[in-house]
């Protein structure tokens, strides 16, 4: 929607390594990774299991720390924030798909898309849920829990929630890694369809190579590296 | 206000999908059980005390031996409490040629105020021995007549409408009485009695400057009214002045009272640890359950700030609205019991303070703000990270740390339910050390009982495989069961102890029947007569009357202790000097030591109060005046009497052989069986000198009290078993989780049904006997110190609560176990695993 955008890097990473220490051993589980996501862009990051592509979206996000490296978030330094001001930028500005999809068993359908609404005390928060959950198809399904809809379902309402708060890039992690192959094809192409309808950058993680080829740009890790 | 609101909503949302089941029901159990206790206790308290005061006519008298200022009594009405007055004096009844020195009482409008006046039903129609029929008194008598006791009508040989000389007047015999309350409040009243109406008493021309006059106010109304009384009139009290209550009156009475009033503390200080207990294994349920919706949240941009306030709010309100529900639920519950127990005893219990409510929603809100909040808390510290993987958690999930402020919050509040420093003090402390040592034991004992899993065969091998897995909250169960059922145990057996030893010390046949001012050469005649008429052969003590002249050689007065009315009294009175070699089971001695047999030194044994009141301690030197010559001893020890029993003790006693060459007189104390009661008048008549005092109907009441008391402490029992199966619910509440996880996952790799529900009883059984042996532990210890030092009980350890306990434990958390369980093991693993996802 806003072609004047492409090109504008939106998340930038300068040199990101991750170690973690297993007794004496140190493990490196992301060698300096560099890379860029211009705004509007969609980007696969992808890898075989164990390849640190999670690792790398959980950096990206801000959701844990590098050893070392930085990444900006537009002009922000991510880590010069402490966590809450990386949560604070985070619900401003990013919205999560997950694999094992991460709702709140006790939420409703509806109640679960108003919860990032409701943390930044937005009033409208219902009517957006609404309407959100009526364009991924759930407009029946308001009212149930997660545990009563099946998994593409609870997919669905995991997308309307990532869309409720407007975010400018959506970070998705394997999102159909739990879903049977038909499902997966549909929540695909209603995620890819929420991201043009609301011009958002989406870093898609995963080991899928034909789903991967439905993003604009592929990022491929092997043993932590970037193979590109 | 918007945070909130937001939590409110969170609460709703999860109240409503049934995630805050297992919590609020510990919590509403454990606070209507403590309601209950409360609310029973305080009104059993009242009732007690209301009954006890039957026996003093009143809640509360002033005792003066100057007329009463009419300021005193005008001011009762305006505090809404009745009153009423009586003046007591001994007097000479005549009946022609024959008198009676008599306790004459003339009482006004509305006496007496607590009790009543039984009068014999057939006097008028038999002019024999009374029997046992009787009927209450309709008011007091009226002017012109006088009712009178069975002593005075034996000896002085009465008839219904005869006429008495009391000093210038001549009043008609109505009634004869069976029983008036303060019939027994003090030994000074025990001769033969008569009520008249306080109208006649200046006809009468007795009443002048010098005489031998008690003045009484009677005062009676809501307990809290009587204290309000009581401390506005004490700064007005003159030296003559004193007040009584009935706990100021009798030592027997206040000591069964106390222990009462500490036992049903203790019932609800059980039930808050009850709670907190159940509280501790509910929430670790919530946290784990909550961690991922927290990870959530801080990756949708919730700081940790948020989070905080998010719980504190949810965590006040599920609170308030658990612990009122749960005060409700107490108040009727304590409502049917009361109706329960009104069937059975006779009293008509009043309605309760609204205090045990208060208390009741102050301890919810304490026991989840400061138990349950800290580890609800370090929810905000969940890493975000954890949406991404599952296997990152709250490092401190069963941080000790975080359970300090709730043990400190809870403390605080034990000493104040317990209103009593030491009970208080003594159940924090050993509840803290059972914590610490049960905690630190179970974490070995799993450890070591793991390393047998190689040996153990089949089931036994994965139940210590899955205790050790669970080692963390397996101890977290191990030690709040534990907690739950040492609570449980220690009421058991302190309730045992308590109940046993109130009927040891006022068994049946308890001695009813005074026998006072034997001379020495009827000893020999009385006894023979009581060998005669088959009454066992009671022990004659020996005592000579003597007043205290000088401590350390110098000289008191009962002016010097002004101060101290209680002091003046016992300085300004005669005492009864006894003499023994032997120390009696009921005394015992707390400092200095018991003389040895045979010795010749002037020495002296005093009774622990009186000591206290005079300030006197071991190696002080005190001269008596007996019958004008001195005797000097000194003390060499302070003894603790038993005054529960209703047998003769005195205040001081001396070695024998010292006070030979005084003149001494006997007094003794038996049983009487009601169908003995006429030897009494032939013993009277054969020894007309003998005072007779018959305290068969106190002793009748303190048993009738202690029987209600018995059953009021069982009924509470009742309410805090209640809170005990609260905690077994959180308890297997607590793991549910963990297990439907690992019955779909053992299921699906192919292990029967069968297989898993034997691997998970040896794990409840292991877990419940475990329990068992520590709470077995934690009550014989704590049983044995608050029964020394609290309730002053004679503790009998008992070797089988150890089998007991762990047997009951193992059993208890079996079958809880079992029957918890029971639906996740007929659930298909697919679905189980479905749902977790």
């Amino acid at each position: 929607m806003s072609d004047h955008q492409v090109n504008h890097p939106i998340l930038s990473a300068q040199a990101l390594t991750k170690q973690v220490s297993i007794g004496e051993t140190q493990l490196t589980i992301l060698h300096d990774i560099t890379l860029q996501v211009n705004s509007g862009e969609a980007v696969a990051i992808l890898g075989a299991s164990g390849s640190g592509k999670s690792t790398l979206l959980g950096l990206l996000a801000g959701l844990d720390l590098p050893s070392s490296g930085k990444v900006h978030l537009q002009d922000v330094d991510l880590f010069t924030l402490d966590e809450d001001s990386r949560a604070a930028l985070r619900g401003k500005m990013m919205g999560f798909v997950f694999q094992s999809f991460q709702l709140l068993p006790a939420l409703t359908a509806i109640e679960n898309v108003m919860l990032p609404l409701e943390l930044t005390a937005a009033d409208n928060a219902e009517k957006v849920a609404q309407k959100l959950l009526q364009r991924v198809g759930l407009a029946s399904r308001l009212h149930h829990y997660p545990k009563q809809l099946s998994g593409g379902e609870q997919q669905r309402v995991a997308i309307a929630r990532a869309f409720a708060t407007e975010p400018r890039l959506l970070l998705a992690d394997e999102p159909t890694g739990n879903l049977d192959s038909a499902t997966g094809v549909q929540i695909i192409e209603l995620m890819f369809e929420l991201n043009r309808e609301h011009g958002t950058t989406l870093i898609l993680v995963t080991h899928d190579e034909v789903l991967s080829r439905r993003c604009s740009r592929q990022i491929r890790l092997a043993d932590g590296k970037l193979l590109q | 206000m918007n945070t909130f609101r937001f939590s409110l909503r969170m609460l709703f949302r999860d109240w409503r999908a049934g995630e805050l089941n297992v919590l609020i029901l510990a919590l509403v159990i454990a606070i209507s059980s403590l309601t209950t206790v409360g609310f029973f206790a305080d009104r059993v308290e009242l009732a007690l005390a209301r009954e006890s005061n039957q026996l003093l006519g009143a809640d509360l008298l002033v005792i003066s031996s100057q007329p009463i200022p009419d300021t005193l009594a005008a001011e009762a009405p305006r505090r809404g409490l009745a009153v009423s007055s009586l003046i007591k004096f001994p007097s000479m009844i005549s009946n022609g040629d024959s008198n009676l020195l008599t306790e004459v009482k003339a009482v006004a409008e509305g006496y007496p105020l607590r009790g009543r006046i039984n009068l014999a039903d057939n006097f008028f129609k038999n002019d024999d021995v009374p029997t046992s029929m009787s009927r209450v008194a309709e008011g007091i008598p009226l002017p012109g007549t006088i009712w009178i006791d069975e002593k005075v009508m034996t000896r002085l040989e009465l008839k219904p409408g005869d006429r008495v000389d009391i000093g210038m007047m001549q009043l008609m015999v109505t009634e004869l009485i069976t029983r008036e309350p303060d019939h027994s409040v003090g030994f000074v009243s025990m001769g033969p009695r008569a009520i008249m109406n306080v109208t006649d008493l200046p006809k009468t021309g007795l009443i002048q400057e010098g005489s031998r006059v008690s003045y009484q106010l009677l005062l009676a109304g809501e307990l809290k009214k009587v204290e309000q009384y009581r401390e506005w009139v004490k700064p007005q009290l003159t030296r003559a002045q004193r007040l009584e209550g009935i706990r100021d009156a009798r030592p027997e009475i206040r000591a069964a009272l106390e222990r009462a009033e500490k036992f049903l503390s203790l019932a609800a200080l059980a039930s808050v640890v009850l709670a907190a207990a159940a509280l501790a294994l509910a929430v670790r349920r919530f946290t784990l359950r909550h961690l991922d919706g927290c990870a959530v949240m801080r990756s949708l941009g919730a700081s940790q700030n948020q989070l905080f306030y998010l719980y504190l709010y949810y965590f006040i309100a599920l609170g308030i609205v658990a612990s009122t529900i749960g005060s409700l639920i107490g108040f009727a519950a304590q409502q049917v019991l009361t109706q329960w127990l009104a069937g059975i005893v006779d009293t008509e219990l009043p309605w309760p303070d609204a205090l045990p409510a208060v208390q009741g929603v102050m301890v919810g809100l304490v026991l989840l703000l400061g138990f349950a909040l800290p580890p609800v808390l370090n929810l905000r510290s969940v890493p975000a990270l954890r949406v991404l993987r599952r296997d990152i958690g709250l490092s401190n999930t069963h941080s000790v740390a975080g359970y300090v402020l709730g043990l400190l919050a809870l403390s605080l509040m034990f000493i104040w339910k317990a209103q009593d420093l030491k009970l208080g003090l003594y159940i924090v402390a050993g509840f803290i050390t059972a914590i610490t040592v049960f905690g630190a034991i179970g974490w070995l004992l799993i450890r070591g009982l793991a390393g047998l899993r190689h040996q153990a065969g089949g089931a036994w091998r994965y139940g210590l495989a899955s205790i050790r897995r669970r080692a963390a909250s397996s101890v977290l169960q191990a030690v709040a069961l534990g907690l739950g059922l040492m609570a449980l145990l220690l009421l058991t057996l302190i309730q045992d102890d308590l109940i046993k030893d109130w009927h040891t010390s006022l068994p049946a046949d308890a001695p009813n029947h005074f026998l006072v001012n034997i001379q020495s050469d009827q000893v020999q005649a009385i006894q023979t007569f009581f060998q005669q008429h088959d009454i066992t052969q009671p022990r004659m003590f020996p005592m000579v009357r003597a007043r205290l002249s000088k401590i350390n050689g110098k000289s008191v007065a009962a002016e010097d202790y002004a101060h101290d009315p209680h002091a003046e009294r016992h300085v300004r009175r005669e005492f009864n000097l006894s003499w023994t070699d032997q120390l009696r089971s009921d005394n015992q001695v707390i400092k200095g030591t018991w003389w040895q047999d045979g010795t010749q030194d002037a020495l002296l044994s005093f009774e622990e109060g009186l000591a206290k009141t005079l300030g006197l301690k071991v190696g002080d030197e005190l001269t008596y005046d007996i019958a004008g010559s001195a005797f000097s001893a000194r003390i060499e020890n302070i003894r603790k009497v038993d005054w529960d029993t209703f047998r003769v003790n005195f205040f001081v006693l001396v070695p024998p052989g010292l006070l030979d060459q005084y003149p001494v007189s006997y007094i003794t104390s038996f049983y009487v069986s009601p169908e003995q009661a006429s030897v009494m008048h032939e013993l009277v008549r054969a020894f007309p000198n003998l005072l007779v005092v018959d305290v068969a109907i106190v002793i009748g009441q303190v048993q009738q009290m202690i029987q209600q008391v018995s059953q009021a402490i069982e009924f509470v029992f009742v309410f805090t078993l209640l809170a005990g199966f609260a905690v077994l619910y959180a308890a297997i509440a607590s793991t549910h989780d963990e297990r439907i996880h690992e019955a779909a996952v053992f299921r699906a790799l192919g292990a029967r049904r069968q297989q898993l529900s034997r691997a998970w009883a040896a794990e409840f059984a292991l877990l419940g006997g475990l329990s068992g042996l520590f709470a077995s532990a934690g009550a014989s210890a704590l049983g044995y110190v608050i029964g020394e030092h609290v309730l002053n009980l004679q503790y009998t350890f008992n070797p089988w609560i150890w089998l007991i306990g762990t047997s009951i434990g193992a059993a208890g958390v079996l079958l809880a176990g079992m029957l918890g369980t029971r639906s996740v093991l007929s659930t298909p693993p697919l679905l189980t695993l479905r749902n977790i996802g």
